[in-house]
């Protein structure tokens, strides 16, 4: 069976609540990064499969997922930092220990 | 060619400061006293540069353009830039990485003046992206306190998620159009379901980044962990720049669907006045007490963008203009008492009238100019925002503005009673304060006196659109 846009977009609106999910329960922080990341691949996703079945004639999609790989590169970098500073002054990457700043 | 440089000209001005930072770094050691006043001078001239030649236009296939409203905004933001280089001077000469503090937030400036000018989806999330992660390794810069590392980590998760959920929205948004064009989106937009949808998407990230209500969870915490100098650019800066952009967005691209948006910002706006002043009356720390000012705040802006008017847009930016001043006064006194003292509570505020007066004065006028007390100008903004907002016909939503404005009076003046009444043993003592800090309380001092009286000043605003 060929796929059709249907099965795409299923897989990329699982993705993206699977993403959300994984933001939400995960304790850990490379893991919460790494749900961010599956949120932007849905997102790849999406845009890719509009491109492709709704607008084949256009390129913005593709353009925009380009860019999104880039930027989702760039933003995973200053994250990182953040965390192995994070990890210097907390001896731990668990957002559970950050608890200083409180209602 | 002449066009282009006429065109992006603050942008290309922040880049060239931007490299310029850059070379100063790569070259040998300057120490931060020599560095900073070079900094600052360099930064008045880009604010003063952004008042001139500027033409209406558009670059690349309309992904740019620009008209005199957008460079007026873009010089407001170039104003908060270079306040926050004076108010902060205490804690800058001590940073050890200035260059890279100032490479940092000239960085987010230019996304924020690229973020007015787009005329496209992508430019704009391009731009949104230039504008906040910056942001996040700034609020990382007290590179040895637990606290700044946390926020830093708050922030950048919760500014990626956000993206993240703007991007979904966007994607949707392609689907349903075929195109990313702001000025080809209103014909386009069909208000189905899954439109509607993509909209909801898009606006709760603007949520995110302006902190309305059942998306302010990172705020306070962001705001108190981080050096001051972040906090106020956040909180002005920040706020004025994607404030600007949910209006040309809204009342451009999203007109069609101007009935839905109308009753979320209604709900949202109330929502964030009652949460913001509920919550700002038992905070104890100054940092996270206007944190939840500026939530409040906030809940007053979306009044003002529910007039969906071309007036409405002037008073906003108007607001912003003062906010902007109000704010960067009281977080200038914060900033000097805590880097001098390492004081941050409120009830360290007791008896500060009586060894700094020129502090607790400045304190005083800014937090009335927020509470919105008639002789400042945050009563004319106030005003300004509740008369568009009250265009509309819903009274019941106006008076709850209004009422909110009675609470807030109520905290702002605690702290004001605590300067000027309250007595303690030992109260802060006499500090000094340095000639930059000096001028630019000064600034925002008479500015906050006058902007509300100078009425050609709305005017002005009112005639570059």
């Amino acid at each position: 069976m060929e796929p059709g846009i249907y099965h795409l977009l299923f897989i990329s609106t699982a993705l993206f609540f699977i993403g959300v999910f994984g933001f939400f329960t995960r304790r850990n922080l490379i893991t919460m990064l790494m749900s961010i990341e599956l949120i932007l691949n849905s997102v790849n996703l999406n845009f890719i499969a509009f491109n492709k079945y709704v607008w084949p004639g256009k390129m913005d999609g593709l353009f925009f997922s380009i860019f999104i790989i880039a930027i989702a590169a760039a933003e995973a970098a200053v994250a990182i930092a953040i965390i192995i500073n994070l990890y210097r002054s907390h001896q731990s990457i668990n957002v559970e220990t950050a608890e200083d700043l409180k209602f | 060619m002449n066009e282009f440089f006429h065109l992006m000209k603050t942008e290309l001005i922040v880049t060239i400061i931007i490299f310029l930072l850059l070379f100063i770094k790569l070259g040998k050691d300057i120490k931060n006293e020599q560095l900073l006043p070079f900094i600052q001078f360099v930064l008045l001239v880009n604010f003063i540069a952004s008042f001139f030649y500027n033409v209406d236009g558009s670059l690349f296939g309309d992904m740019f353009y620009t008209n005199s409203l957008i460079a007026f905004e873009k010089s407001i933001l170039s104003l908060g830039v270079y306040l926050i280089s004076l108010l902060s001077t205490d804690w800058l000469k001590k940073t050890s990485h200035l260059p890279e503090f100032f490479i940092l937030m000239l960085s987010a400036l230019l996304g924020m003046c690229l973020l007015l000018s787009s005329g496209n989806l992508l430019i704009f999330y391009l731009s949104l992206e230039l504008a906040t992660i910056p942001i996040a390794a700034m609020s990382n810069f007290d590179l040895i306190k637990k606290r700044s590392s946390e926020a830093a980590m708050k922030m950048i998760l919760s500014s990626a998620f956000s993206s993240g959920i703007l991007l979904f929205g966007i994607s949707l948004i392609y689907g349903i159009t075929g195109t990313i064009v702001f000025a080809e989106l209103p014909k386009l937009a069909d208000g189905s379901s899954l439109f509607i949808m993509a909209f909801v998407f898009l606006f709760s990230s603007f949520a995110f980044k302006l902190s309305i209500v059942p998306f302010h969870l990172w705020t306070a915490d962001v705001y108190e962990g981080s050096p001051i100098a972040v906090t106020s650019f956040l909180s002005v800066v920040s706020k004025a720049a994607i404030a600007f952009v949910l209006l040309t967005v809204l009342s451009g691209v999203f007109q069609p669907l101007q009935d839905i948006w109308y009753v979320l910002i209604v709900v949202l706006s109330v929502a964030s006045m009652l949460i913001g002043n509920l919550f700002a009356l038992r905070q104890e720390n100054i940092k996270r007490f206007l944190a939840f000012s500026s939530i409040a705040q906030v809940g007053f802006i979306l009044v003002g963008v529910s007039g969906n008017s071309n007036i409405g847009i002037s008073s906003v930016v108007y607001f912003m203009l003062i906010y902007m001043v109000s704010n960067l006064a009281a977080f200038g006194v914060a900033s000097v008492i805590s880097e001098q003292t390492g004081k941050e509570n409120i009830s360290d505020y007791k008896g500060l009238y009586k060894n700094n007066p020129l502090l607790g004065w400045v304190l005083a006028l800014a937090l009335f100019s927020l509470a919105g007390i008639p002789p400042t100008a945050g009563f004319f903004g106030k005003l300004y925002l509740l008369t568009t907002g009250g265009a509309k016909g819903s009274y019941l939503f106006i008076s709850i503005a209004a009422l909110n404005m009675i609470i807030s009076l109520f905290y702002y003046l605690r702290v004001v009673r605590a300067v000027f009444i309250d007595k303690n043993d030992q109260p802060i003592e006499k500090l000094t304060i340095q000639l930059p800090v000096k001028l630019a309380l000064f600034v925002c001092s008479v500015s906050i006196v006058l902007l509300g009286i100078m009425g050609w000043i709305f005017d002005h605003i009112e005639s570059l659109h």
